[in-house]
């Protein structure tokens, strides 16, 4: 069971605003969702390792080279807000309640 | 009804050599076919111009003597796939404006092999979903069914291919993207291993399970396309350094005593019966091309939905939080400072499914819950994948059953229920877990005139076993070769 009030949690730290209605739908869901993964618990995996990667693949190297990158003018054209060659943000401010 | 769009990519390439028909010519017959099937809404956007400029290109590169498999032969891709100064937006109100500065290796790899791209198809936003009416240009109509959905993500890539608005499409498979619109839309989807095909350039949705592939109204042409878009890519560490077969040149070499197995947990309770007696009429017939039915079991079957949701949404929260308004896409208007800007930004972008999916990850990754259910869930991976490794260890070269539980079903039969939907890919979701390749091909029609797929799964980087024996069913069957009721 997702309460309301975990549902407002989730999506302050996954930085989204949801209204009381949604809240309450959301808990709902994903209530049911989770009543389904639960089934997961059937299983003793105590000795199982995770799996991380289907191949088995570790670390790729490769040689640390300079290599020319996207113009950032061009880069830029997709920004919002920009000043000269930077992005452009509201302030930050102290948020006492966080 | 232009017979020129009716042509597999051999008769293409074979027309094209011939002069019997240019790539201009047949870029403009398909475009021609998209605008007149617009209300299928298979494309978000259309890049006609440039397509035509292509396909002149390609003429020239014919007349002398420089063509490549794909030269001058229209492609779509799926709207995640970067191509440069294209619109690329997976669908997505939050990026809905951006315009791609840079190629996809799969797109480097279409336009060196010739290939016209003539658009973008629609999809589910960032590939979430099984039905395609989580778009934000809304859903994509079956062309079987006009009131039925395509199957998702790829729905419009599959419903493009499907109504011959284009002979090819790329699109990527996280849970059963391709196979089950392919399915539902009776038309060949192939899935490649994981590690096949290069993802730079595709925006993630769960970077340890998408992997892109395409689709084709035949076997072959799927070979085809896949031999091009393979290969490692050093932008892509995730992609393997291994050879890339001649996929198509191998299709015709016999199936004789090829071990197929069944696995006796994807014939259970709950699967549409005209689905079941389809898939068993399938396997009856690879047994009378001289192919051998074995019977297996894939005992974690039943968790790999379960898994699936834990790691998928997990791996989504992460890649999907690059979406905060700052360096792209859409920023909301009235936000006083920073934290405010992200929280508008994501709200106001993001829809519905996509939200329940970052909401689910985030929960599942947050401190307390991380061992209980990330870790967990990445266990029990490791014995889906188990399961399948002792199968072809042991008892089968290849995995036969079915692509999905039903046929297509109506637009909006299942919005409101999230679990119902995401039951939709429970035979094609334990291939994602284990990195496999899985291909859906045509193998019958219900009582309501709807498609049904077989699925294929192979061992990891036997994409070649799976198009040999597509390729064989094919020539024995007709089922491909049934047309959606279109003019």
């Amino acid at each position: 069971m997702i309460s309301k009030e975990e549902v407002f949690k989730i999506a302050h730290l996954a930085r989204m605003a949801i209204t009381d209605a949604q809240a309450e739908h959301f808990s709902k869901e994903l209530s049911s969702i989770f009543e389904h993964i639960q089934k997961l618990n059937e299983l003793d995996v105590s000795d199982v390792e995770p799996m991380t990667h289907v191949h088995g693949v570790f670390n790729v190297f490769r040689e640390d080279q300079v290599e020319p990158s996207l113009e950032i003018q061009e880069v830029l054209k997709n920004a919002p807000d920009v000043n000269g060659q930077f992005f452009r943000v509201p302030i930050i401010k102290d948020h006492d309640s966080e | 009804m232009s017979d020129i769009t009716f042509k597999s990519v051999s008769e293409i390439r074979q027309g094209l050599a011939s002069k019997e028909f240019s790539s201009v010519e047949i870029t403009k017959a398909y475009l021609d076919r998209i605008e007149q099937h617009k209300d299928l809404n298979a494309f978000v956007s259309l890049s006609a111009e440039d397509a035509l400029a292509d396909a002149k290109l390609a003429d020239r590169k014919i007349a002398s003597g420089e063509a490549y498999s794909l030269t001058g032969v229209p492609i779509a891709l799926k709207d995640l796939m970067l191509s440069k100064n294209q619109k690329a937006s997976a669908c997505s109100n939050i990026i809905s404006n951006f315009i791609s500065p840079y190629d996809s290796t799969v797109v480097v790899k279409l336009k060196e092999a010739g290939a016209v791209i003539v658009g973008k198809t629609n999809m589910d936003e960032f590939a979430m979903g099984s039905s395609n009416e989580n778009s934000a240009f809304g859903p994509v109509k079956n062309p079987w069914n006009k009131e039925c959905v395509p199957g998702g993500s790829s729905g419009g890539s599959a419903a493009a291919v499907s109504a011959r608005l284009v002979p090819l499409a790329l699109g990527t498979d996280t849970g059963g993207s391709i196979r089950q619109p392919a399915s539902l839309s009776g038309i060949v989807g192939i899935r490649p291993t994981y590690g096949r095909v290069s993802r730079f350039g595709i925006i993630a949705y769960a970077s340890s399970l998408d992997q892109v592939g395409a689709f084709g109204n035949s076997v072959k042409d799927c070979a085809e396309v896949l031999e091009v878009i393979s290969g490692h890519c050093l932008k892509d560490s995730t992609s393997m350094q291994l050879e890339v077969p001649e996929f198509s040149s191998s299709l015709d070499s016999a199936i004789q005593g090829l071990r197929v197995g069944v696995p006796k947990e994807y014939f259970i309770e709950g699967i549409d019966p005209e689905v079941k007696v389809s898939i068993q009429a399938a396997l009856t017939k690879l047994e009378s091309l001289g192919a051998e039915l074995v019977e297996i079991s894939l005992p974690h079957t039943e968790y790999a939905l379960a898994t699936y949701y834990i790691i998928a949404p997990a791996e989504a929260s992460s890649n999907l939080a690059r979406y905060d308004g700052v360096r792209y896409g859409k920023r909301a208007e009235k936000a006083s400072d920073l934290l405010e800007l992200y929280m508008q930004t994501r709200s106001e972008g993001f829809g519905d499914e996509v939200k329940r999916r970052i909401m689910i990850g985030t929960y599942v990754l947050s401190t307390g819950y991380y061992d209980a259910y990330y870790l967990h869930a990445q266990k029990v991976r490791r014995l889906v994948k188990r399961d399948f490794d002792l199968a072809f260890d042991e008892k089968c070269d290849l995995i036969a059953c079915p692509t999905a539980p039903t046929t297509a079903f109506k637009i909006g039969e299942k919005v409101n229920d999230p679990l119902q939907m995401y039951l939709n890919d429970i035979f094609t979701i334990p291939v994602n877990l284990a990195g496999l390749p899985g291909m859906s091909v045509p193998c019958g029609l219900d009582a309501k005139g709807l498609p049904i797929g077989l699925q294929l799964i192979g061992k990891p980087f036997d994409e070649s076993t799976l198009f040999r024996v597509g390729h064989h069913f094919e020539q024995a069957t007709e089922w491909h070769k049934q047309l959606p009721p279109l003019s």
